[in-house]
């Protein structure tokens, strides 16, 4: 039976709040404001609770009490509880001791940010020092670098990728070719988009995709994989047992990324080359002439720089994203955000790497 | 009084496995009731036939009178239930997840909410921990947060999977005598399932064992009693009287 709500009774030395019924979690949602308010309001007297008509109380109900208690902050008395509601006000009141105060959270130093900025560049070029380190020791630790783990990645990354990554050349061959005909058929110069679109493919676009295909699919993969694996303690099991994580659970990604990545970006450019000469063709250019205006573009040069490219670009996602995977902290949040370092670093470092060898392929005259 | 919980020739299997048949048994209001064995045997299954989670092969249980599984089923707010993990929800503080069944299920305005869920963790001696996360707090802490969370809604029924299993003994007792505390001031019937045999002869008023080999209850009754007289050679040597009597030696 529900509680009832309090009526107060007051005099001028005291407020009475009566209450009825059972105290439990029910009545304490229907009475808090209110029972909070009364004795908020009566805390120029001393308050009262009449709990004679009470036949139970929980855990909920006392805090009810006790809160209007410290709402009123002065001179409270209870009267007419029975033994079970008394022993459970009793109980609570021992439960409702103040915490500490929590430690106070130090303020930013916005002056710390460049150590830390400094920090974590050091810390990605030691991670760096450690795979170079694993490569080199990789004959004397032969056995860790599993072939199986080297194919399921090759697999995970390459071969089931291999749809999406034919679906988007083609649409991105597409999209280029009809964006960049419209303008150039004013000046008569529409035979050139193919010229345009295929050196496009082969320098840039093609292996910046397929960079950012694998940095959306494997990277995210890999730093959730290895994350897990940290938080149910597989890696420390690994170097309790001896065992170099880097070797075992890294390298085999690494090398598996740096193989398919070339290969998935060939099929990148050529399925791009094939959209493209279908827009060509719809607008009356026949593929012969296509194919003769790409053969007279593209040097090999152009198609080989791409392929090292792609390797380069595969090897820093796959770094970042097994590193993010190592750095995973505690909790259910931090897989989840590790795969988010992963995509969003393996995106902004293909980025960044692409802009470094646009200027060192210039500067060599590539 | 009508019983609490009341299992009527309960059976689990899994494809060709029983895991046990036929387990019958009732447990009173204020009453600690024990479900106990080794492991393997089936006793967490049990208790997940208890709560709603794991419907039984064959048999019915009914708790509060009303059968769990059926549709229009009111009984689960009944129910508290600490699961063997703690299954803390490890993106929000300890107070958090007291605070999310009282958010969830009951009226109550976010201050309210606020106070009872310190309440409680000061209940089970975690007040100042009410700020950390799941991942902060040691085995011993969690179960206890777990408890906390259990008993958000003030449930009269607490089941509690292995409640000691993986603490140290100083914890374990602690938690056991939190156990006989929240029987005593708050009249909560308590289901514990447990293998500790310390905790089963501190806390049980009855106990149900479960067998793996017997595929179902081999013993009932007070297990102090069963310490001393049982004629099964299994419960003889689940409550150590065989080792008791080497050492006496």
């Amino acid at each position: 039976m529900p509680s009832a709500a309090p009526d107060p009774t007051s005099d001028a030395k005291s407020l009475v709040l009566p209450f009825a019924d059972q105290l439990d979690v029910a009545a304490a949602a229907r009475l808090w404001v209110e029972t909070q308010q009364a004795a908020h309001a009566g805390r120029d007297r001393a308050l009262v609770f009449d709990l004679a008509a009470v036949t139970g109380c929980d855990t909920s109900g006392a805090t009810l009490l006790l809160e209007a208690e410290r709402s009123h902050g002065g001179t409270t008395t209870i009267i007419g509880a029975n033994d079970g509601v008394a022993a459970v006000i009793a109980l609570v009141r021992t439960a409702t001791i103040a915490p500490k105060a929590p430690q106070a959270v130090p303020e930013t130093d916005w002056r710390e940010l460049p150590r830390a900025a400094i920090a974590a560049i050091g810390d990605e070029l030691a991670f760096a020092g450690e795979v170079v380190v694993a490569l080199i020791r990789v004959p004397a630790r032969h056995r860790m670098l599993r072939m199986e783990d080297l194919l399921r990645a090759a697999d995970e990354a390459g071969v089931k990728a291999i749809p999406l990554v034919l679906l988007l050349g083609a649409l991105i061959g597409l999209i280029l070719a009809f964006q960049s005909l419209v303008p150039m058929r004013r000046f008569g110069a529409d035979i050139y988009v193919a010229n345009l679109v295929s050196l496009s493919l082969m320098r840039e676009l093609g292996p910046l995709l397929t960079a950012m295909v694998l940095a959306g699919r494997s990277g995210s993969a890999f730093a959730a994989e290895i994350g897990t694996m940290k938080i149910n303690q597989e890696l420390d099991a690994l170097n309790t047992m001896g065992v170099d994580t880097v070797t075992m659970l890294v390298l085999p990604r690494l090398l598996a990324v740096m193989f398919v990545m070339p290969v998935l970006t060939v099929l990148m450019d050529f399925a791009g080359l094939f959209g493209m000469t279908m827009v060509l063709t719809g607008f009356g250019i026949p593929p012969i002439v296509v194919s003769h205006q790409v053969a007279a573009a593209v040097v090999p040069l152009d198609f080989t720089g791409g392929l090292f490219k792609a390797s380069l670009f595969g090897a820093a996602v796959a770094a970042i994203g097994c590193r993010s995977g190592l750095a995973t902290g505690v909790g259910p949040r931090a897989v989840g955000q590790a795969a988010t370092r992963a995509v969003v670093g393996g995106i902004v470092a293909t980025v960044v790497l692409d802009g470094a060898l646009a200027v060192l392929f210039n500067r060599l005259g590539w | 009084m009508a019983p609490l919980i009341q299992a009527n020739a309960l059976a689990q299997s899994f494809g060709a496995r029983t895991i046990f048949r036929d387990v019958s048994f009732e447990v009173a209001e204020g009453e600690i009731f024990v479900i106990l064995g080794g492991s393997g045997c089936g006793k967490s299954v049990l208790m997940r036939q208890i709560v709603g989670l794991q419907p039984p092969s064959s048999g019915h249980v009914a708790v509060f009178g009303q059968d769990i599984y059926a549709p229009a089923s009111d009984v689960r707010s009944k129910i508290g239930v600490m699961f063997q993990s703690g299954a803390l929800f490890g993106a929000m503080t300890l107070l958090e997840n007291v605070m999310l069944p009282l958010e969830m299920l009951s009226d109550l305005p976010p201050a309210a909410r606020r106070a009872v869920a310190q309440v409680k963790l000061g209940l089970v001696g975690l007040t100042d921990a009410a700020g950390r996360m799941p991942a902060e707090i040691s085995g011993g802490m969690a179960k206890r947060a777990a408890i906390a969370r259990a008993m958000a809604l003030d449930p009269p029924l607490l089941l509690l999977d292995e409640p000691s299993a993986g603490l140290d003994p100083i914890t374990s007792a602690g938690l056991d005598r939190l156990i006989l505390d929240l029987r005593h001031d708050l009249g909560i019937t308590v289901v514990v399932v447990t293998h500790e045999l310390a905790s089963i002869l501190a806390i049980a008023d009855r106990c149900i064992m479960l067998d793996a080999a017997a595929a179902g209850v081999i013993a009932t009754g007070d297990p102090r009693k069963l310490a001393e007289d049982s004629d099964n050679p299994t419960v003889a040597a689940f409550f150590n009287r065989q080792t008791l009597a080497v050492a006496a030696r």
